[in-house]
């Protein structure tokens, strides 16, 4: 396969997972700013909302403050932030168009009919919450379409596994982020556990990897900080997990791998990552530091990217 | 003007006989049915995004071309002989093309004068003496044929260079199948989808000498911004080959590869889509990124196929086109099966001043310009338009070639206010391989929406059509 072919579908299952990852932000902290303030505290949603995903930086050069409005229109339809909701959607077309070859047709109609949609229907953004929550569902239901679309008719070739790659790659980093950002609340001796302020702002992590009714299935217990950083790092059946994300980071390159006859430093280094998060216990996270956790992983999981770029895509 | 000639009532108003079926069944069709059928093609055209990109227009970076429901018939007679004329045409040529870059026969019988060839911007002096595999230089030609007559036709272009729209030819017969299988039930119509395989095994055909048993083809699109990027990944996809762009092809010791996931592969055949003056900044523009440096060094050691070869715009270049009926004489010692249109060459005084006297009446074409730009169309232009146009020819007559204006045939189109003729043009495509010439049996129709237009180009508003060849 063309290099620039799968460094497009690569990045294309990137951008359609960060659209959909971004719209549950805005949904996630929709809710939270939804409650009373006695529940959620003094904190600025919006503001962790933009930390999340880690876009601050642009937002307060345009923005003074951030609140509802500044900060759904920067991170769903802001043309001058690269990662908002539609670049993401415009970019992903653009990125088909360039691969329709290696799309299958219903993939190809997904995310066409996508930006038809978003140019005729969400042109001049949202007016009214009712609407903002039709745009997010719209947007996720998007995602859920174009992903179900390639793993019922993509042949499971490369094409296949390079768009995965795409996809765990984002979806760990997008997981550690949201870690990253509300590590401070998920330390156990900080706040009396099971107060209501912070027991709200833990749903909105769930919330936003879509994970609250895994928690309870996984363990059957009230939210405890741990546990959240243990299901969201550790725990291999949730898919939004790193252990997932980096379990199927390891097979698709080791498929890859396979078809070419040949492995090299991407299958080393994301075995490397993997077999670490096998072997760590949430105890020790702890002890060592969940931020320094994270950050490692975040730098890791960016190594990862760099390293898959320059043994296939360029 | 005379009244054009009507492809389905001809000129005594009867019924003639390929649109019999046609026309029963558009008496039997409610009067709205064709429009909603219209609205269901456009969806689909947009949803498949089916679409070509305007140059200048800022908002239009995609835009549909119009298609029009009411598909043009020609009888399987009529086509055999267009067939046969087509076959003809292209190869002269062909055999013109070797000529010029060669022994140059056809100049030293003083055919053809030497500065029109020699002076000529498309003309490419990198090709003298230069060998291509099996000798074809026009793979794919694209040769507009307007209709006047019950059996008048007419070539009005050959586009030998990278023509474009067999993806209409394609996807209009896929939509019209969709839309209206009955109508397909009450007809014998040829089929036209064989053509990706019949391109690929001609490109196959003519690979270089070194290929390997299977050679690698690859189409080379400048990229997502062209305007027939649609075409390019369309038709990349049918025939099951790699889309590259300029920035994947590499060349090393005079081969083409590809950079692909494991590693570089080698290219035998390039199927380009990219003009001669791109393709190559080390020895054409050297600003060109769309190209591949050293691209004309592998061509020229015939490591690689070009398809179109280099240098084939002497060929559609308009002022050599008036010369097309003795360069068939003269190659092939046959009568051109094809007319020519009767061409003034503003070149030569005697017609410059003809076409001066007459400009009111006449279309007056750039030699090299393509897409409908740069023309005159006499008749339909106000006094200061030819004024002006009167301007440009005198500074430059040799850019000019000038045509009485024909009455092209039209065709009952879908309009507002219901079926009405407009005039259509018609563009089949032509492929050489090594050894043979092959014409699916169709086209591409063209047809101005505008009422009395004679412009049928997509970039100036022009819609297309299905084109149906009975199978009798």
């Amino acid at each position: 396969m063309l290099s620039r072919t799968a460094e497009n579908l690569f990045w294309l299952a990137r951008y359609v997972e960060r659209a959909e990852y971004l719209a549950r932000t805005i949904e996630a902290t929709l809710r939270a700013t939804a409650l009373p303030a006695t529940y959620v505290g003094k904190t600025n949603e919006w503001e962790s909302a933009l930390l999340t995903a880690g876009i601050g930086d642009g937002f307060y050069k345009i923005h003074p403050e951030a609140d509802e409005r500044s900060v759904v229109d920067y991170l769903a339809f802001s043309p001058e932030n690269p990662s908002s909701i539609r670049n993401c959607i415009e970019a992903a077309r653009l990125n088909s168009r360039s691969v329709r070859t290696a799309l299958t047709s219903e993939m190809w109609d997904t995310i066409n009919g996508a930006w038809i949609e978003l140019q005729q229907v969400w042109q001049g953004g949202v007016r009214s919450r009712e609407d903002l929550t039709k745009f997010l569902r719209f947007v996720q239901e998007t995602s859920l379409r174009f992903d179900g679309s390639a793993y019922r008719t993509m042949l499971r070739n490369d094409a296949y596994w390079f768009s995965r790659l795409g996809l765990h790659l984002e979806r760990a980093d997008n997981t550690a982020r949201i870690l990253d950002v509300k590590y401070h609340m998920l330390l156990p001796e900080k706040e009396h556990v099971g107060g209501p302020l912070d027991y709200y702002q833990w749903t909105s992590i769930l919330r936003s990897v879509s994970a609250l009714t895994a928690y309870h299935w996984v363990y059957r217990e009230t939210l405890k900080p741990w546990l959240i950083a243990d299901l969201l790092i550790l725990n291999e059946t949730l898919p939004r997990s790193l252990s997932s994300c980096y379990g199927n980071l390891v097979r698709n390159l080791d498929q890859i791998g396979v078809a070419y006859s040949r492995q090299g430093p991407a299958q080393r280094h994301a075995r490397g990552i993997r077999n670490r998060l096998e072997h760590s216990h949430i105890d020790d996270i702890f002890q060592h530091g969940l931020h320094e956790f994270i950050q490692e992983a975040i730098s890791d999981n960016n190594r990862l990217g760099e390293i898959i770029a320059k043994q296939y895509l360029i | 003007m005379a009244v054009a000639f009507d492809e389905m009532n001809g000129p005594d108003g009867s019924l003639r006989p390929a649109y019999e079926a046609l026309s029963h069944w558009l008496k039997e069709m409610p009067p709205d049915a064709l429009e909603y059928r219209r609205q269901e093609a456009e969806l689909l055209f947009r949803r498949i995004g089916i679409t070509f990109a305007v140059y200048g227009e800022a908002d239009a970076q995609e835009r549909l071309i119009p298609f029009d429901v009411v598909p043009r018939i020609l009888s399987g007679k009529e086509w055999t002989h267009l067939e046969k004329g087509l076959k003809q045409r292209v190869k002269a040529l062909n055999m013109f093309l070797r000529d010029i870059y060669h022994s140059r026969d056809i100049l030293r019988a003083k055919i053809i004068p030497d500065d029109l060839i020699f002076q000529n911007p498309v003309f490419r002096p990198e090709m003298n003496g230069q060998d291509v595999p099996h000798d074809v230089y026009v793979h794919i030609a694209g040769i507009d044929i307007v209709r006047v007559g019950p059996d008048d036709f007419y070539v009005l272009e050959d586009n030998a260079r990278t023509p474009s729209g067999v993806s209409y030819m394609l996807e209009n017969r896929e939509i019209m199948m969709r839309l209206f299988p009955d109508l397909f039930a009450r007809h014998r119509v040829a089929p036209v989808e064989n053509y990706p395989d019949a391109l690929l095994s001609a490109l196959r055909s003519v690979a270089p000498h070194t290929a390997a048993a299977e050679p690698t083809v690859a189409l080379l699109t400048p990229g997502v911004y062209n305007s027939a990027y649609y075409e390019h990944s369309f038709l990349a996809d049918k025939l099951g080959v790699e889309l590259v762009e300029g920035r994947d092809l590499i060349v090393k010791s005079d081969e083409v590869f590809m950079r692909t996931t494991e590693g570089l592969k080698r290219v035998d055949v390039i199927y380009r889509r990219l003009d001669d003056d791109f393709i190559d900044p080390l020895t054409f523009r050297p600003d060109s990124v769309l190209g591949v440096p050293g691209l004309m060094s592998a061509y020229m050691a015939g490591t690689v196929t070009l398809a179109n070869a280099v240098g084939t715009g002497i060929a559609d270049d308009k002022a050599v086109y008036s010369y097309m009926p003795d360069v068939v004489k003269f190659y092939l010692g046959e009568e051109p099966i094809l007319k020519n249109v009767p061409t003034w060459r503003c070149r030569e005084k005697d017609d410059l001043g003809h076409v001066l006297d007459h400009l009111d009446e006449l279309v007056v074409k750039e030699v090299h310009g393509s897409g409908g730009y740069g023309m005159l169309i006499g008749p339909a232009s106000t006094k200061a338009q030819i004024e002006a146009f009167r301007a440009k020819l005198i500074q430059d007559p040799e850019g000019f070639i000038a045509q009485p204006t024909l009455a092209l045939s039209t065709c009952p189109t879908a309009t507002q206010s219901g079926l009405a003729p407009r005039h259509v043009d018609l563009r089949p495509f032509v492929l050489t391989g090594r050894d043979h010439v092959t014409v699916v049996p169709g086209g591409l129709t063209r047809v101005a929406l505008k009422e009395g237009s004679l412009v049928v180009n997509s970039s100036q508003g022009g819609g297309t059509k299905d084109t149906w060849i009975l199978d009798e």
